[in-house]
């Protein structure tokens, strides 16, 4: 059966109240096709794990912009102004998390991992509500994994099997992503039939890719 | 010395502490300008956190390539001998201690060695980023900040701020002086030859100690 889909076929897997990973930094390794079809499906209370908010005008800024977002959980959001007047508005909650325990909890939930020990957030507001666990006199946060119902990546190169080449650093968050949730699309931007990928170039092994979709820019 | 001109002479100052080979990363805005500096003879590789090591100069306009920017989102080039990670291994290489030093800027620094600089309540909510990541595991912490903001200290007897990190940061440069945290308070090393002591304690708002062998910072 192909992987291969056209993106009307793979926009009925995305509904309202669904939590979404969405690859990129600063829209760059974002599937911007995606944001695209979601900006005109309309599906509305989504939760967004993602490195963060983009511009408005380009990434996940899209989706706030046109508030179909209930739930953000992200590193950062000064760059949309937008998800930061929604959060002191209360329209939308916004989680914020360290980058590196984002991109841990993330690799967790993929790894069948419980959870990780971090100094990260030590003796600030991070520490809010978390387990506080003493190893030899060191001081860490117990940081949970993190899943998702959908994952939606971006790869540069992609082959029939779903093996996955990112260029670049549009890679970040992708391949962490791409373990972490029920169901895994790529965007590629450019598809080629199965052998053509090396082996050893492939970032992301197919077996992680339930469907692929081409035109990514 | 205006604003321009004191971020010139901190980034200056502040590329002298890199050595050769070392791992750095470096913050946007004004520690990014370190880079400009670096003594002939040092080579250093630069981090940056959304995925790669071995960060180059800013493209000739033309040759951008959307798949190479920076934490900031801006074009940059990898050099010769650089490598692309994800967000894991990046922060791997972070936290791990791999990373030799990093630069950041400062809204507040204290006593303790205490940084704020990654939000104002009500006001400013950016998010953190990788800013806690690399003030936690980086081995060397320095500050990078004119010395006031608006007329007011920054070097503080406490941070009134949200904290970035508590007790990581090592040293605090600034257009007026060099000044490291140590066990038992914040230490005057150096000062720029444009002030004095006296210029300098009034005003940083944190007690300093004053080293016996006070120098004057190098151009």
């Amino acid at each position: 059966m192909s992987k291969i889909k056209n993106i009307d076929e793979l926009m009925k897997h995305i509904s309202d109240g669904m939590t979404i990973m969405i690859g990129g930094f600063m829209g760059v390794g974002t599937p911007e096709i995606f944001i695209d079809e979601i900006v005109k499906s309309g599906v509305k209370n989504l939760t967004i794990i993602a490195n963060d908010t983009g511009y408005p005008d380009k990434g996940i800024g899209k989706l706030i912009m046109n508030k179909q977002v209930k739930r953000v959980i992200a590193s950062h959001i000064g760059l949309n102004p937008e998800t930061g007047r929604q959060m002191n508005n209360k329209e939308t909650i916004v989680e914020l998390v360290p980058q590196g325990t984002l991109a841990e909890q993330i690799r967790c939930g993929g790894a069948g991992i419980g959870g990780f020990l971090t100094q990260t957030g030590v003796g600030t507001i991070v520490e809010e509500g978390k387990k506080k666990i003493k190893i030899e006199d060191v001081e860490y946060l117990l940081e949970l994994p993190l899943k998702a119902d959908v994952a939606l990546i971006r790869g540069s190169i992609v082959d029939k099997q779903g093996n996955v080449y990112y260029n670049g650093a549009t890679r970040n968050f992708n391949p962490l992503m791409a373990t972490a949730a029920d169901l895994v699309i790529v965007a590629a931007q450019r598809i080629v039939d199965t052998g053509d990928l090396d082996p050893n170039h492939v970032m992301t092994p197919g077996i992680f890719v339930d469907y692929i979709v081409g035109g990514e820019k | 010395m205006d604003s321009k001109m004191a971020k010139e002479f901190i980034a200056r100052r502040i590329a002298k502490e890199l050595k050769d080979g070392d791992v750095v990363n470096l913050g946007i805005g004004l520690p990014t300008m370190v880079a400009n500096y670096i003594p002939e003879g040092v080579n250093i590789l630069l981090q940056s956190e959304n995925g790669f090591i071995g960060l180059g100069s800013n493209p000739e306009v033309g040759t951008e390539n959307n798949d190479i920017v920076n934490a900031g989102g801006q074009h940059v080039t990898i050099k010769t001998g650089g490598a692309f990670f994800d967000s894991a291994t990046s922060f791997g290489i972070i936290r791990g201690g791999h990373v030799h030093a990093t630069v950041l800027g400062a809204l507040e620094v204290d006593e303790k060695g205490n940084l704020a600089n990654f939000m104002v309540p009500g006001k400013m909510v950016p998010g953190m980023g990788g800013a806690m990541d690399l003030v936690s595991g980086a081995k060397k912490v320095i500050i990078a900040m004119t010395h006031t903001a608006k007329g007011q200290p920054k070097i503080l007897k406490k941070c009134s701020l949200p904290l970035t990190a508590a007790g990581q940061v090592n040293l605090i440069i600034t257009e007026m002086a060099v000044i490291e945290v140590t066990p038992t308070g914040l230490l005057l090393k150096e000062i720029s030859p444009f002030v004095t002591i006296e210029d300098v304690l009034r005003e940083t708002e944190a007690n300093l100690l004053i080293a016996e062998d006070l120098k004057i910072m190098e151009m």
